[in-house]
């Protein structure tokens, strides 16, 4: 019996289409080897003993000022496994050297309150922003756009002054308060917050519940997915923050682990690899619980209006 | 009989809700003028904090860049901003910005989508690769720009893979070609973010027009173009946008990677800032961030009418 035409060509659709399939992963895999290599390479590098980092990567990050006190190669060897595993890395910089770890913890106390506050000050105004509509509110939302997506290059200069005029410039408070009120969150929650059907509330509202109720027994629990999201974005934004600790605080104790990172000298490479690695340790646990969270929340950022 | 009766009831009961509900209209709008009193209470805390750090220091930014200096308050127009343009300094950051957001942004938005279009074309471990995309974004700059360095050192392993296809070495930080250095970067931390909002859009093209297209002999690649892509526009404008305001904040990449001072071809609009901040010179200072809060602020708005134009057929 001869096979039908159409059954040929389905079979033959089948094995294109696998075929699709697999290219399409090799270019996938292609693009996920670059991406994830760089991580690696930290992850790895950060358990080489000192010697071997300095044999390795020596003139890589020697400077004039640590001339011949170790021993520096000429040539760079990439090495993705380590001649010899050893945690005294970590043991330094978790145990013996706490400036660190006082870096760290820097970090930690800017950013948990900003996340905080800023999602406390957001989920209210982005209430406000999707209940009833009017033209005042309109323009207001749109400027909040605008100041969202200005740089840093604008908006630190009024920053500046403010916290100058406060009498803030210089401590802690020069991070915090332009952190809490940044525009970032009301924009995205109010998104989310439009998308609940009006139907929800004015079942609320029969019930007899108030503004108050409504935002904070209806609104805001069925807004948890979004609220998680925006914590995740404002939490990466923040815990890389460089630029306004080099402008808005001259105090380096005061600097996040972001900043001295960068300052680490040549004579303790190894432990900046242990460090790298501890640093990128919140964000990526993070991301390992919320990554679902993280996807809706950039999927609704596309298309400027809500 | 007992039909008309209950008709009767029936009109009656109607009549009664509605000269009611029109004696109460007044009543209702009051209520309601005091809910939008209310929503308005949930803005003020908001509201304050932005006028307070943005807005209102915005207008005294406007005047300071109309000024001669803090002390005289002596109005100058527009000198201040003649100033800043012919600074030396400013020209080279703003050309090497400008620079650099022409190359990176058509390359973030490009990959992107291609990357978006490998994902969504039934790939084996679909979610596996998306998180290994997305890794990037999570990670902090400051951890791995030690290995950043160590790749495109001078004996670095860049260069010798350009070696082994015929390439010269370069120093690459410290060099011309340094801004390539910063793209790839850039390209690493924000193509995975550009690709989920290429992802969102792609699966919101409806099935059945492309199942129609299929029925009628189309190509793959006709799909795409006449179909994906009409969707995908608004998303391919939101995404341009949002890598050009991304690449204004390369500075913390370049930062991280060179330190307070990186070679000329990455001096960028920040560090011109940062020195500015440095020597608190607050003429210079606020016209240049008025400079570039009217490009960004024309951007923003040609994006807005953009969108407003384009893709109103297909929102519907």
């Amino acid at each position: 019996m001869k096979t039908p035409n159409y059954i040929k060509r389905g079979r033959r659709h089948k094995r294109v289409v696998l075929a699709e399939r697999i290219t399409g992963t090799v270019i996938a895999a292609f693009f996920a080897i670059l991406f994830l290599m760089p991580v690696i390479l930290t992850i790895t590098n950060s358990f080489m003993a000192p010697s071997e980092i300095s044999s390795n990567y020596g003139s890589v990050f020697a400077r004039s000022d640590s001339g011949g006190k170790v021993f520096i190669s000429k040539t760079v060897n990439l090495k993705f496994i380590p001649d010899m595993v050893t945690f005294s890395q970590y043991f330094t910089v978790l145990l013996k050297s706490p400036d660190y770890l006082f870096k760290f913890w820097n970090s930690v106390i800017y950013v948990v309150p900003i996340v905080f506050f800023q999602l406390f000050v957001a989920a209210l105004a982005s209430y406000g922003f999707a209940r009833y509509h009017g033209k005042v509110k309109e323009i207001i939302f749109f400027l909040y756009i605008i100041m969202m997506m200005m740089p840093y290059q604008v908006t630190l200069v009024p920053n500046y002054m403010v916290s100058n005029w406060l009498g803030i410039l210089g401590t802690r408070w020069a991070i915090w308060l332009p952190g809490i009120f940044s525009p970032f969150a009301v924009y995205l929650l109010t998104k989310f917050m439009r998308r609940i059907p009006l139907e929800v509330l004015e079942a609320g509202q029969i019930d007899g519940a108030d503004e108050w109720q409504l935002f904070s027994k209806i609104c805001f629990p069925l807004c948890k997915n979004g609220i998680c999201a925006i914590a995740i974005l404002i939490f990466i934004d923040f815990w890389n923050m460089v630029e306004q600790p080099l402008i808005l605080l001259s105090d380096e104790q005061l600097h996040p682990l972001s900043v001295f990172l960068s300052k680490i000298n040549s004579g303790e490479i190894s432990l900046a690899f242990a460090v790298a690695v501890i640093y990128m340790v919140p964000p990526l646990l993070i991301f390992m619980y919320g990554e679902e969270y993280l996807v809706e929340g950039i999927s609704y950022q596309g298309g400027i209006k809500g | 009989m007992e039909k008309l009766k209950t008709g009767e009831k029936l009109n009656r009961f109607l009549r009664k809700n509605a000269s009611s509900s029109c004696s109460n209209k007044s009543v209702i709008s009051k209520k309601i003028a005091a809910k939008k009193r209310i929503s308005w209470m949930f803005l003020v805390p908001s509201l304050l904090g932005v006028l307070l750090f943005f807005v209102l220091p915005f207008f005294v930014v406007i005047y300071y860049s109309l000024v001669n200096n803090p002390i005289q308050h002596e109005f100058v127009g527009f000198s201040n901003y003649v100033k800043v343009w012919n600074n030396g300094a400013y020209r080279l950051a703003s050309n090497n910005t400008f620079m650099f957001s022409i190359v990176s942004v058509p390359l973030a938005v490009v990959l992107s989508l291609f990357l978006a279009v490998v994902m969504e074309s039934r790939i084996f471990f679909k979610s596996h690769f998306r998180t290994f995309f997305l890794t990037p974004m999570m990670v902090p700059i400051a951890s791995i720009v030690l290995i950043w360095q160590v790749l495109f050192h001078y004996n670095g392993l860049v260069n010798d893979i350009m070696m082994q296809f015929g390439g010269g070495k370069i120093d690459w930080l410290k060099s011309d070609q340094a801004q390539i250095v910063i793209v790839v970067l850039f390209l690493w931390k924000n193509l995975g973010y550009n690709m989920i909002l290429f992802m969102a859009a792609l699966s919101s093209v409806p099935k059945d027009l492309i199942e129609v297209a299929r029925l009628e002999n189309a190509s793959d690649l006709q799909i795409f173009w006449m179909i994906k892509m009409r969707y995908l526009s608004s998303t391919i404008l939101f995404v341009a946008i949002m890598s050009v305001i991304n690449s204004f904040k390369v500075f913390r990449e370049i930062y991280l990677l060179t330190g307070d001072y990186p070679y000329d071809s990455l001096y960028m609009l920040q560090h011109f800032m940062n020195n500015t901040f440095a020597s608190l010179d607050y003429q210079k200072l606020s016209s240049a961030a008025i400079i570039m809060a009217i490009v960004i602020a024309a951007l923003v708005a040609v994006m807005m009418m953009v969108e407003n134009n384009y893709g109103k057929d297909i929102e519907g």
